[in-house]
C-alpha cells in the first residue's frame, strides 16, 4: 500500500467499555487472573501462600465462590476429555446449522436491507411442502425437487407484491411487511398442509459412529449429525463459491455495497433480490427437513429461526463468515454450557445460553464479529 | 431563455445520438427541479453541462440514465429521445444494454470488491468479449492493473474515478454520462482524467455529456456546452464561444477585465438580470 491509501476504520457504537474491552490484552489479563484466583483456591495449587490468603481475604469469600461455582464444572468437564470432544462435536455439528439459517437471514440482510422476519416461518413452511408433497405419493427426490420450485415461486411472488412496491421505504417498514408475511405464510401452510406434526420420510441414517477411544471413553458421533453437517457444510461451501466466483454472485455482493450504483452498471435489483430470496428458501428447506427430522415437522421449527438471531448479533449481520463462525460458536458454546453448568442451573441452558452470549458481545463488540469493515479514506 | 440550437458539435452535420427535450423533473412529487431542460448530444460529441451548486445537472444526467426513479424524482413533461427512440420509461438496465450509462458524481465504487471485481461487475449486461474490454481498459488506466487485486475502497480516490469510469467502459457503451469527474481531485490528476477521457472519445468513438463544476476544464475538452442555471438551460454554445464569453469568463471562470474574481463576489440577482432579461 502506499501513503495516499488508506486506513481502516471499525464500525458501529461504542460502549462506554471500549476503551479497555477493545483490547485483547485487557481480556487476557482478565482470563489470567480469574484462573490464577480460582486455580489457587479450588486445586489448592499454593495452599499456604500468605498473599493468596490476603487476597482471598480481600476479595472475599463471595467472590471466590462464584467463581468457583462457574469455572469448576468446565475444568472438571474437559478434565474428561473423551467425553468432552464428543459433546464438543456435537456442538459444533448442530452449529453448522445455525450457521445455515443465520445465511439465509444474512443473504436477504446484504442485499435488501431487510430483516427477514419471516426466515423461520420459510423454515417450517418450506418442509411443510416437502413433507406434505410425500404424503401425496410422490416421490421423495421428485418432492424435493417440487418443494425447491415451490420455494422460487414464493421469492417471486415475494418480489412481485411486496419488495418491488417498498423500494426505497424505511428499514422499519420493510420489516413490519416481513412480519405480515410471516403471518400469512403461517396461515397459508397451516391451511394447505395441515397442523398436525408431520414425520419426515426420509430414510436418514440413525445410530452413532465410533469414532476414538481416549481412555476407557469411547468418543461416539450421531450418523444424523454428521450428515446434516456434511450437507450443511457442502451448502455452505457452495454458497461461498457461488458469491465470489459466479457473475450473479458478484452482482449480490455490488447490490450489497452500493444499491445506486449497482444500478446505474446495469443490474437488475428485481432479478437480484428474487435470486436472494430463492437461496434463502432453498437454505430454509434445507433446515427444516434436518431439524424435522428427529422431532417431526411441526410449528416449533418456525422457532429455530430465534436461534439464528443470537447468531446474527453475534457474527454481525452483513457478514457471510460472521455467521458461520457464530453458528458454530453457538452450537458449540451451548452444548459446553448444558453439560457444565446444566445440573446446577436445573438445566434448559441451551435454550438461552444464546441470547446471553449475543448480549455480552451487544455490549463488547456492536458491529459483530465480523461486522463489515467500513471503510474510511482520508 | 435560449433555446437549444439544433446545430451542435464542431458544425459539421453529426448525427444526433441524444436529445433532451424539454424535461420537467420532479422529487418527491412537489420539487421542482428541472424546469423545461433541452440538450442535444451528438455521436462522438462531448457535450459539458455546466452549473454552480444545485443547478440540477446531476438531475438532468440522472433523467437520461433513469436512475431518477431510485430517489423518488419523476419526469413529469418532455421527453427523452436516444437515437430515435424515446426512453424516459425505460429501467437503468435497458438503458446499459443500448448502450447509455452513467458515472455517478462521487465516484461509487463498490468497496467491498476488488477493482478487477468492479470492472467485472461493468459488465454485467454482457456475455461476450468480457476479457477484451478488461484489456482495453487496462490498456487506458495501467494503474488499475497495478491494483487490480486491491479493495476498492483503499485505492485513492483518483484511481476510485478511473475505476468508476473503467467500469463504465466495461459495459461498452456509445454514451457516457460523466458527473463531476474532477470532484475532490488535484489539478494534475483532473487533467490526467479528461486526458483519457478525450482519447476515449476520440479511439472508441464513446459520446460523452460531462457534468461539471470545473467550468474551466471543462470546457477545454468540450466541443460544445450548456449551462444550466436553477433548473434552466441560460446559454448554450460550442465551447471554444463560451470560453470566450466575457459573462461565462467572470461568472463561471472568475476572470473579468478587473482580472481573478472570487466566485463568492458574484451576486445572484446581476447574472439572472443579464442571462434573462
Ligand atoms: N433526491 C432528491 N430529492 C429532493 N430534491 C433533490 C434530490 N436530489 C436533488 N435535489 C434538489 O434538486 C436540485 C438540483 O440538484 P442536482 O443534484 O441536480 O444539482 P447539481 O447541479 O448536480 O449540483 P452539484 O454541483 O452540487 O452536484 C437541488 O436543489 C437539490 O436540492
Ligand atoms: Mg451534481
Amino acid at each position: 500500500m502506499t501513503a495516499e491509501a488508506s486506513t481502516a476504520g471499525e464500525a458501529g457504537a461504542r460502549s462506554p467499555l471500549s476503551g479497555l474491552t477493545g483490547k485483547w490484552w485487557f481480556w487476557a489479563a482478565v482470563i489470567v487472573a480469574v484462573f490464577a484466583i480460582v486455580g489457587l483456591d479450588v486445586w489448592g495449587l499454593d495452599e499456604d501462600a500468605e498473599n493468596h490468603k490476603a487476597i482471598l481475604s480481600f476479595l472475599g469469600d463471595g467472590l471466590v465462590g462464584f467463581l468457583k461455582a462457574v469455572t469448576e464444572p468446565v475444568a472438571l468437564f474437559w478434565l474428561k476429555l473423551g467425553f468432552a470432544i464428543e459433546t464438543s462435536m456435537t456442538g459444533l455439528l448442530v452449529g453448522v446449522l445455525y450457521s445455515l439459517v443465520a445465511l439465509g437471514f444474512v443473504l436477504i440482510y446484504k442485499a435488501s436491507g431487510m430483516f427477514n422476519y419471516s426466515q423461520g416461518v420459510m423454515v417450517l413452511f418450506a418442509a411443510l411442502t416437502f413433507v406434505g408433497l410425500t404424503e401425496y405419493g410422490i416421490p421423495v427426490i421428485l418432492a424435493l425437487v417440487m418443494a425447491v420450485g415451490v420455494m422460487i415461486l414464493f421469492a417471486i411472488v415475494v418480489e412481485f407484491l411486496i419488495l418491488r412496491h417498498l423500494v426505497n421505504q424505511e428499514q422499519i417498514i420493510l420489516f413490519m411487511a416481513t412480519i405480515g408475511l410471516a403471518f400469512f405464510l403461517e396461515g397459508f401452510g397451516d391451511t394447505i398442509w395441515g397442523s398436525n406434526v408431520k414425520k419426515i420420510p426420509l430414510d436418514l441414517p440413525s445410530g452413532a459412529m465410533d469414532w476414538l477411544t481416549i481412555g476407557d471413553w469411547n468418543v461416539q458421533v450421531q450418523w444424523l449429525d454428521i450428515s446434516a453437517a456434511a450437507t450443511g457444510a457442502v451448502m455452505v461451501v457452495a454458497l461461498a463459491v457461488f458469491f465470489n466466483k459466479t457473475r450473479i454472485g458478484r452482482a449480490l455482493r455490488a447490490v450489497a455495497d452500493d444499491h445506486q450504483a449497482a444500478l446505474s452498471v446495469g443490474i437488475n435489483l428485481r432479478t437480484i433480490w428474487i435470486i436472494v430470496w430463492s437461496v434463502a428458501g432453498i437454505v430454509a428447506l434445507f433446515a427444516g427437513i434436518v431439524w424435522g427430522a428427529p422431532s417431526g415437522v411441526q410449528f416449533s421449527l418456525s422457532l429455530i429461526a430465534l436461534k439464528a438471531l443470537p447468531v446474527l448479533l453475534i457474527g454481525g449481520f452483513e457478514s457471510i463468515p460472521g455467521a458461520i463462525v457464530a453458528g458454530l460458536i453457538v452450537g458449540f458454546g451451548e452444548k459446553i454450557a448444558e453439560v457444565s453448568w446444566g445440573d446446577s442451573l436445573g438445566g434448559g441452558i441451551e435454550n438461552w445460553f444464546a441470547f446471553m452470549l449475543a448480549m455480552v458481545f451487544l455490549v463488547i463488540r456492536p458491529q459483530g464479529l465480523f461486522g463489515e469493515k467500513i471503510i474510511e479514506r482520508v | 431563455m435560449s433555446e437549444a440550437s439544433t446545430s451542435t458539435g464542431n458544425g459539421d452535420a453529426k448525427q444526433l445520438l441524444l436529445a433532451v427535450n424539454n424535461i420537467e423533473v420532479i422529487y418527491d412529487h412537489v420539487i421542482l427541479v428541472l424546469k423545461g431542460v433541452s440538450l442535444e448530444v451528438p455521436e462522438g460529441g462531448i457535450v459539458a453541462l455546466l452549473g454552480a451548486n444545485g443547478a440540477g445537472k446531476t438531475t438532468t444526467l440522472k433523467a437520461v440514465s433513469n436512475l431518477l426513479g431510485a430517489e423518488r424524482g419523476d419526469v413529469t413533461k418532455g421527453n427523452i429521445l436516444y437515437k430515435g427512440e424515446e426512453v424516459q420509461n425505460l429501467d437503468p438496465n435497458q438503458l446499459v444494454k443500448r448502450g447509455v450509462i452513467q458515472v455517478m458524481e462521487g465516484r461509487h465504487c463498490f468497496e467491498h470488491l476488488t477493482v478487477e471485481e468492479n470492472l467485472l461487475t461493468g459488465a454485467y449486461t454482457r456475455r461476450s468479449g468480457i476479457n477484451d474490454s478488461l484489456e482495453l481498459v487496462y490498456s487506458y488506466f495501467p494503474r488499475l492493473k497495478d491494483r487490480r487485486t486491491s479493495l476498492a475502497g483503499y485505492i485513492s480516490g483518483g484511481e476510485q474515478q478511473m475505476c468508476a469510469i473503467g467500469r463504465a467502459l466495461m459495459s461498452n457503451p456509445s454514451t457516457m454520462l460523466l458527473d463531476e469527474p474532477s470532484m475532490g481531485l488535484a489539478p494534475q490528476l483532473v487533467e490526467e482524467i479528461f486526458e483519457r477521457v478525450k482519447k476515449l472519445n476520440e479511439e472508441q468513438g464513446v459520446s460523452i455529456l460531462l457534468a461539471e463544476q470545473n467550468t474551466n476544464m471543462a470546457l477545454k475538452y468540450a466541443h460544445y456546452g450548456y449551462i444550466l442555471e436553477s433548473g434552466r438551460v441560460v446559454m448554450d454554445g460550442d465551447a471554444k464561444d463560451l470560453a470566450e464569453n466575457e459573462d461565462v469568463k467572470e461568472f463561471y471562470l472568475g476572470i473579468s477585465s478587473e482580472g481573478r474574481r472570487s466566485f463568492r463576489d458574484v451576486k445572484h440577482y446581476k447574472r439572472r438580470k443579464r442571462w434573462l432579461a
